[in-house]
């Protein structure tokens, strides 16, 4: 079962280290569901270091676990999805002004770094490490469950002190960008074979529903979901 | 190099809701109009269509179809006293941008304003007394009463095709529609749409505690409809990509499909995209406004287009910024409250919201139109008494999912952790079987809120920003703190098996939740040059030959969704145009 952590043995194979921590991260098998699409060995990166493929995998895989309502949050694509995001126009800036004097605002001014998301997560992952490594002994990826646990909590309260950097404020770009992942249409790379959409009953496309608004009224809407692709 | 064109008729600056109607109108009564369109000709058919249309990630997300950030935004500052920043991504509102403007992707309340709302300071003073209203609220009337506006309103909601149904139709007081409004003359061109289970939920609350529940008056088609410019409208598909997005059905009125089909089929009418106005030529001493210079955003080529007419039809802030840089009228000065342009500027009391689950209800949130709640009206404006209360206005309220769409719509019971195993259960289990109150609650005028140019920020072209000094003030707080009560009654009657706790509005405003693309104020009408921007029929008392367009001209902020007042107020303009100012161009009101 740990070698289905692509990103681990990645990790381990560029370090060189043991893969004994691996196989904590992997789910329970008997009630974890199997990922509905290979995760693919050889998953290609555009613009993520491995380093910073592996923290996202076990970000995601943290912040939507494996059970039985959906694969884990990288089984499903999360990674890949924010690999994709963040080489395109919105990881370089798009629809962002970037225009100085970079000054540090109240919360409510809304973002203010002069970082674009790619930039952004290049640095909140160093710092994030670089805390986990001095908190922990080790990075992020390289956590067991329980401590990954706690490191998000930390990080999600604030209380995670990375130097230089708000570990609340990446946090909350973390948790965001690994739930449109999750839940964006599977044209993204995430939210594969529609776990998601599956896991809370969202159907999808083509989003017709004006005979069904009131066949289907208080009743369990029973269709499977399609995206975008079934009607490419 | 700038390149000087062919004097024409009437220039419109800004081809959404406000510019198409003014250009319909204009070249109706035979005059040459061009329009001037910042964006790409959007039209529905080729940008509009399933599958992608309805990409959540995309529209929803990233924002697709608004004013680019990158290029023009604005700042804020919560008070004078601060260093205002630039907002760098959109958050709190969404200009649009592109053929159709917001009018593209808006969900489509219509509303009129309250007969009270029109004659706001005067009403307050009647029923409160001469001192009830504050030195600091800088309210003002609408110059225009809602009797004489009742046509014009009509005839916007003719144009989109509202679905609704009247609560006063000539005096008589109809159950089931809004009971508050002012007479109207005409039933809704369209009956109301399909009730949701959680409109269901929501009328039934409201019947038990006395209230007056209605389905919103709707600018999604709930029928196949044709409307007096020969376009049609489809019927609404409940297909829960409504605001954020285009429709495919072209069953929500916009510009696109309402108007401008009729009006690029007429040869005085000329469309030019990608053409970004950068400034109007003012000549003070003559009292008119020359010409306007425009960017060919495809070729960085300057043109001056000369007019007899300009249509100024951006916007809220651009409306603003073009009136300040060109230096028409005076700029308006919060310290001794003197100066018009950017005075009023207000937005709306929202973000109060109640979330209510019921464990044996199925709710199926995705199926939905855009203005598909079930409302009531029992708590604003002053549909009530505000004696003793300490604030005035109030808010509509609403329940009724717009989408379920998944990334940012999955309501979870109070104290669920964002994330984890729990968050996960907690999320599968209740998806289906929540769903949101809701209310939008008036903004009255503060003399510390207001519009002028920011000292360090630009935007691409080089022209300053504009600068909000915004924030919510006592009056709000009240407001707000009054309608989360009610809010946690009409929860609390729905009998659900968790409710969260109505949220209270705290601090100060911030531009990152989204709240709402209802910015107003800035160039406001009035009776009087000192302390309005526009008359009565909107035009400049500065420029006789400058009319300005939308929620900019609103004196302070009615709960109401702006939509329906815009398009009212823009027939009610072109007709001042056509019947009065073609036949002896000048100033129609003397101060």
């Amino acid at each position: 079962m740990a070698d289905d952590n692509i990103p681990i043995r990645r990790r381990n194979f560029l370090l060189g280290a043991g893969t004994a921590v691996a196989a904590s991260l992997t789910p329970p098998a008997a009630e974890a569901q199997t990922a509905p699409t290979a995760p693919g060995d050889a998953e290609p990166l555009l613009t993520l270091t491995p380093t910073e493929h592996a923290f996202f995998v076990a970000a995601a895989d943290t912040l939507i676990p494996a059970d039985n309502l959906s694969p884990s949050g990288s089984q499903c694509g999360v990674a890949a999805f924010i690999d994709r995001q963040l080489a395109g126009a919105y990881g370089s800036g798009a629809r962002l002004y970037r225009d100085g004097p970079f000054l540090k605002g109240k919360p409510e001014l809304g973002y203010q770094l002069p970082l674009n998301p790619r930039e952004f997560f290049r640095a909140g992952i160093a710092a994030a490490n670089e805390w986990s490594r001095k908190t922990y002994g080790k990075d992020f990826d390289r956590l067991a469950d329980a401590d990954r646990e706690a490191a998000l909590q930390a990080m999600e309260s604030g209380k995670a002190e990375f130097s230089g950097f708000s570990s609340r404020m990446f946090f909350n770009a973390l948790l965001d960008i690994s739930m449109e992942g999750f839940f964006a249409d599977p044209i993204y790379g995430g939210n594969r074979d529609m776990a998601a959409w599956k896991m809370v009953g969202y159907p999808g496309l083509p989003a017709t529903y004006r005979e069904d608004i009131k066949k289907y009224f208080g009743k369990k809407y029973d269709k499977p979901p399609r995206s975008i692709a079934d009607f490419s | 190099m700038t390149v000087t064109l062919k004097e024409t008729d009437a220039v419109v600056i800004g081809v959404g809701w406000t510019g198409s109607i003014l250009a319909r109108e204009l070249t109706k009564a035979g005059l040459n109009v061009v329009g001037l369109e910042r964006g790409a000709k959007r039209m529905p058919r080729d940008d509009f269509t399933i599958p992608s249309v309805r990409d959540d990630l995309k529209y929803a997300v990233r924002q697709e179809l608004f004013q680019d950030t990158q290029l023009e935004t604005v700042s804020l500052r919560h008070s004078p006293s601060e260093t205002a920043l630039p907002i760098r991504r959109l958050g709190s509102f969404l200009p649009g941008t592109d053929l159709g403007g917001a009018g593209a992707h808006w969900n489509g309340m219509t509303w009129r304003w309250l007969p009270s709302d029109h004659r706001l300071r005067s009403h307050i003073t009647e029923r409160y007394g001469k001192n009830a209203i504050p030195d600091e609220m800088t309210i003002q009337d609408l110059p225009v009463s809602y009797d004489e506006l009742e046509p014009y309103y009509d005839k916007f909601e003719k144009l989109c095709g509202v679905s609704g149904k009247a609560g006063n139709l000539r005096g008589k007081i109809v159950d089931g529609g809004n009971v508050f409004e002012g007479p109207r003359q005409n039933e809704y061109p369209n009956p109301p749409l399909a009730k949701s289970m959680a409109g269901t939920i929501m009328d039934t609350a409201c019947r038990s505690l006395g209230y007056h529940p209605f389905q919103a008056p709707s600018s999604n088609a709930s029928e196949v409809y044709t409307n007096f410019e020969g376009q049609t409208l489809g019927a609404c598909e409940y297909c829960g990509h409504c605001e954020r997005f285009g429709c495919e059905a072209n069953a929500k009125a916009s510009p696109n499909v309402c108007i401008l089909p009729a009006l690029l089929a007429d040869s005085k009418f000329e469309l030019r995209a990608h053409a970004q106005v950068k400034e109007l030529v003012y000549d003070k001493a003559a009292r008119k406004v020359k010409a306007v210079r425009y960017v060919d955003t495809r070729s960085g080529e300057e043109y001056e287009q000369p007019a007899s007419i300009v249509i100024l039809g951006a916007y809220v802030f651009n409306n603003v910024l073009l009136m300040l840089t060109a230096g028409i009228g005076e700029p308006y000065d919060y310290k001794t409250g003197k100066g018009a342009v950017g005075r009023n500027y207000c937005y709306q009391v929202s973000g109060n919201a109640v979330t209510v689950f019921f464990e044996d209800k199925e709710i199926n949130p995705f199926m939905a139109a855009g203005a598909h709640g079930v409302l009531i009206d029992d708590f604003n404006g002053d549909n009530f008494d505000h004696g003793g209360l300490g604030f005035f206005g109030g808010a509509w309220i609403q329940a009724g999912p717009t989408n379920g769409r998944p990334i940012a719509t999955r309501p979870v019971p109070p104290g669920t952790p964002r994330w984890g195993r729990d968050w996960k259960q907690a999320t599968a289990k209740w998806y289906n079987h929540a769903f949101t109150i809701g209310a939008s609650g008036c903004n009255y005028a503060h003399r510390e809120n207001f519009l002028d140019l920011d000292p360090t920020y630009r935007d691409a072209l080089g022209r300053p920003l504009i600068r909000l000094s915004y924030n919510f003030h006592d009056n709000d707080y009240k407001l707000a703190g009054y309608v989360g009560g009610v809010l946690g009654r009409v929860a609390k009657a729905m009998n659900p098996t968790v409710m969260s706790t109505p949220s209270v509005k705290k601090g100060d405003y911030s531009v990152v939740p989204y709240q709402s693309t209802h910015n107003t104020g800035g160039t406001i009408t009035g009776t009087d040059p000192k302390t309005s921007v526009v008359n009565r029929y909107l035009q400049s008392w500065d420029a006789d030959n400058l009319f300005v367009m939308g929620a900019s001209v609103f004196p302070q902020n009615a709960s109401y969704n702006p939509t329906g007042l815009v398009g009212a107020l823009a027939y009610w303009s072109a007709n001042a145009i056509v019947t009065q100012y073609l036949k002896s161009p000048g100033p129609l009101v003397h101060a």
